[in-house]
């Protein structure tokens, strides 16, 4: 049962001014979960995306089965036998799960077949799914099931997933992994790309690690440990963080009392007697499954959002939650939310532009409205060398950046500031581990400065990496206070479910 | 081998040079491209693009009605990449440029017996401002009350218009003017100087390059004109930064409508003389042409005003010598704009032919 299923021999791609793949050469066997271990910018979105037709490669051969695989479009892919889940859902929000899994059928295929079939998935590989239920009243975890499932409807020997837990719970992870062993049971071949370390010694049989366009090694993921594997992919030496509480403050300098926030739309969480401290030099993290009022809240931390129901945000002794952003950054708030491209940073405007998104009363960066462009491009450069931004320059657009340097050089943007509260949402949210690595690092080092910091994250590992203190957010209300240091997994995932004991 | 259908990939970088010479590729190969099409017609290619190109703008008349017609198209589309450049669409400028006509003409008929040196420029004046007000009602509708903005602005051109129209054939019509649907004629300090005698080429134009160059400056190098370019590359960005958006739709509006309605105050007091129905062949509407042709930059819009004014004085030239409808400026304009748009994409991206594997 071990013979390959696909040969993958000297694939080579190259885009302007970047190679993604060089000469990428290696076996899939057939019957296991394959991981594909990099950093983002590794290679590896670019080798699924040819696998599933999306690009071409410039040079090299696949074979499936021993014969030659070569497709132009993720149609034909999946008539060949791959089948693809996103990490980013493609899924119609005001339609039902039903409706979302014909749309995704190539062949014509009748509602009592489609509903046997449907059956028949479901209960083979753990995947429940409610089939009359609006994509928009699913969880993360339930979204996934309906692209697995959708995937699965069309039988494919070859399923490739794209960081699927990303976005996951605990328990939900827990359950994906029944479905993938079942899966492959069947004798069904996975193939799982990844930057989680645990998760490839947990469920990968075989691992391929990529760095810089090239493969490093592929081999069994027994006899290996989360450090052997981090090394082999970052080609460097992680230091290990610890969380340190010596150098805060008692004095709170930021608290959110009782805030409530109504907003009479099912696409919204309300926000419900919302309250938390923050002090001096702390950083508060706010763990949750995505959809329970992480961005709602974001938006009234931020300013974006200041019609709340009651409630009030002292800052300093200041009461601002009626403060818009730019009145709380002239307070030395400062913000980065979740979302990069068309949020925190403009994709079409160049990196020095989006410097000018961020200013503090300090930054000297306008006189009478006029654009002080040397202060600026100066600014840009410093943030470009101090956080390490690969760019070729402050007047390369936003979106020509990976996704991990674009994050770095928002976030180095808000920290060169020196901000007295920095409030970030999913600080490291689809980045490589080297940026992370980098950014979690400088957050840690700007609480050590006396820097408060809040960080909503659906990332365990990072909440408990660099924080001081976690609660949860469910459905809009917040936990009470958990010291990280004595924080159990556990109880931190049923909190998460919304089972407070 | 090579694959037979090109792939579209994108450039690393794009040239600097090639940038500049799009508009010159663009005008060559649509010359090419109309001279196939007067060859099908059965003329002589050559006299015919003479006749559509060259010769109305052959003597310092025709150059000069060249920018007579270029004026208006330029100071309206600039004052468009205001909304545009904001992702506003407003295409009202037509009925902008009407008000401006009317509250600027309505002042010149007031002093209508009266020779003084601040006439014109309150008459300019009020011109702005009738525009800005007309411009400022699909701002309020949007930021109010939600609605489309290519609605409201679109229905009001047709409500000034008809304002327009009542004005001429009634309170305002010529008490000499045997009952034609028009004003009496402004006094002579209530007109545009013209800048060459016999020419019919107005103080407008210096208005108007004055106001582009304003313009450049506010896009380029002030922290208003980001706000407008943020905000229209992402609201939600702008939000962010907490820059107003309320305020920004109300400046673009307003000073779009400001400029569109210069441009109809100088077209009633520069070439016509008074106020009557017909004043502007729909440059409220060529304008936003012009804007895009010009990618909402300033140098851009200057070249681009000349090249739709041309298209205006050659179908004129085109239906007198060749017999042909006037329409033909339409096809013109057309391909212009296809063949500036298909530069643009070569600009940015480029063709290539893989190897088949």
């Amino acid at each position: 049962m071990s013979d390959t299923i696909l040969n993958i021999e000297n694939i080579t791609k190259s885009f302007p001014r970047v190679i993604a793949n060089k000469k990428v050469t290696f076996d899939i066997k057939k019957n296991a979960v394959h991981a594909i271990l990099g950093e983002n910018g590794a290679g590896k979105s670019t080798l699924v995306k040819i696998l599933y037709g999306l690009l071409e490669p410039d040079e090299g051969n696949i074979k499936l089965n021993n014969k030659d695989f070569k497709v132009n479009s993720p149609a034909e892919a999946r008539k060949q036998g791959i089948g693809m889940v996103f990490q980013h859902f493609s899924l119609f929000d005001s339609l039902s799960v039903k409706e979302n899994l014909i749309l995704g059928i190539d062949d014509q295929m009748s509602y009592s077949d489609l509903e046997n079939k449907l059956e028949n998935i479901s209960s083979r590989y753990n995947l429940p799914l409610d089939l009359d239920a609006p994509i928009t009243a699913l969880s993360a975890g339930e979204k996934q099931r309906v692209e697995i499932v959708r995937i699965l409807l069309q039988d494919p020997q070859i399923l490739i997933m794209d960081e699927p837990t990303s976005v996951l719970t605990p328990q939900e992870v827990e359950s994906l992994f029944v479905t993938l062993n079942a899966l492959v049971k069947e004798g069904r071949t996975i193939l799982y790309i990844t930057h989680k370390l645990e998760e490839v010694i947990s469920i990968c049989d075989t691992v391929t690690i990529m760095r810089s366009g090239e493969i490093i090694d592929t081999s069994s993921t027994a006899n290996q440990t989360a450090k052997t594997l981090a090394t082999k992919m970052l080609g460097q030496k992680l230091d290990d963080l610890k969380t340190n509480y010596g150098h805060i403050k008692d004095e709170v300098n930021f608290e959110v009392k009782n805030i409530s926030c109504d907003f009479n739309d099912p696409f919204l969480t309300d926000l419900k007697n919302i309250s938390f401290q923050v002090r001096v030099g702390e950083i508060y993290g706010i763990a949750g499954v995505a959809g329970n009022g992480q961005s709602e809240l974001m938006d009234i931390l931020t300013g974006e959002n200041i019609n709340i129901k009651s409630g009030s945000i002292t800052f300093d002794n200041k009461k601002i939650e009626k403060y818009g952003p730019q009145k709380r950054r002239d307070l030395s708030i400062s913000f980065v939310p979740e979302n990069r491209l068309g949020h925190s940073a403009v994709p079409e405007l160049s990196l020095s532009e989006n410097i000018l998104l961020s200013q503090f009363p300090k930054n000297n960066f306008i006189r009478n409205g006029i654009i002080l462009k040397n202060n600026v491009d100066d600014f840009a450069n410093n943030v470009i060398n101090e956080f390490k931004v690969i760019t070729p320059g402050n007047d390369a657009k936003a979106s020509s950046l990976s996704g991990g340097n674009l994050q770095k050089y928002v976030i180095g943007r808000e920290i060169s500031s020196k901000p007295k509260i920095l409030i970030i949402s999913h600080p490291t949210w689809g980045i490589d581990a080297g940026a992370e690595h980098s950014i979690r690092e400088s957050l840690i080092e700007l609480s050590q400065n006396g820097t408060s910091i809040i960080v909503i994250s659906q990332d365990l590992d990072e909440l408990i990496e660099i924080t001081h203190k976690i609660s949860v957010i469910y459905d809009g209300n917040l936990s009470k206070p958990f010291k990280t240091s004595e924080i159990e997994i556990e109880k931190l995932g049923l909190l998460m479910g919304g089972k407070n004991e | 081998m090579n694959s037979l259908f090109p792939s579209i990939v994108s450039r690393s970088q794009s040239s600097g040079l090639m940038n500049f010479f799009v508009p010159i590729i663009s005008i060559v190969l649509t010359l090419i491209t109309g001279s196939i099409i007067f060859v099908l017609l059965g003329f002589d290619p050559v006299y015919a693009l003479y006749t559509f190109f060259i010769s109305p703008i052959s003597s310092t008349y025709g150059i000069s009605e060249l920018f007579v017609k270029a004026t208006p198209l330029a100071l309206i589309a600039i004052g468009l990449s205001y909304c545009f450049k904001n992702n506003i669409y407003n295409i009202g400028a037509e009925g902008q440029l009407t008000m401006g006509a009317i509250f600027g003409g309505g002042i010149g008929l007031l002093f209508h017996d009266t020779n003084a040196f601040w006439l014109l420029p309150l008459m300019i004046f009020a011109g702005a401002i009738g525009g800005a007000l007309w411009g400022l009602i699909p701002a309020i509708l949007k930021t109010k009350f939600n609605t489309n903005e290519i609605l409201t602005s679109l229905m009001l051109v047709y409500v000034a218009l008809f304002i327009l129209d009542y004005l001429v054939v009634g309170p305002w019509k010529d008490p000499f003017g045997y009952s034609f649907p028009k004003s009496r004629p402004f006094s002579e300090s209530g007109r545009m100087p013209l800048l060459f005698d016999g020419l019919r080429v107005h103080f407008g134009l210096i208005i108007t390059l004055f106001l582009i160059f304003i313009s450049w400056f506010i896009f380029s190098k002030t922290i208003f004109g980001f706000q407008l370019k943020v905000s229209g590359y992402s609201p939600k960005a702008a939000r962010y930064a907490g820059f107003n958006q309320t305020t920004l739709v109300f400046f673009a509006f307003a000073i779009c409508g400001a400029f569109a309605g210069i441009a109809g105050l100088a077209e009633v007091s520069g070439p016509i003389g008074l106020l009557y129905r017909d004043i502007s062949p729909n440059y409220g509407f060529t304008a936003i042409i012009v804007a895009f042709l010009g990618r909402l930059h300033p140098i851009g819009i200057i070249f681009a005003s000349l090249v739709i004014a041309l298209t205006y004085l050659g179908a004129e030239d085109a239906q007198l010598f060749l017999q042909i409808p006037s329409a033909v400026g339409f096809i013109f304009q057309g391909l212009v704009l296809f063949y500036l748009l298909g530069a643009e994409l070569l600009i940015n991206y480029k063709l290539t032919y893989k190897k088949l594997l």
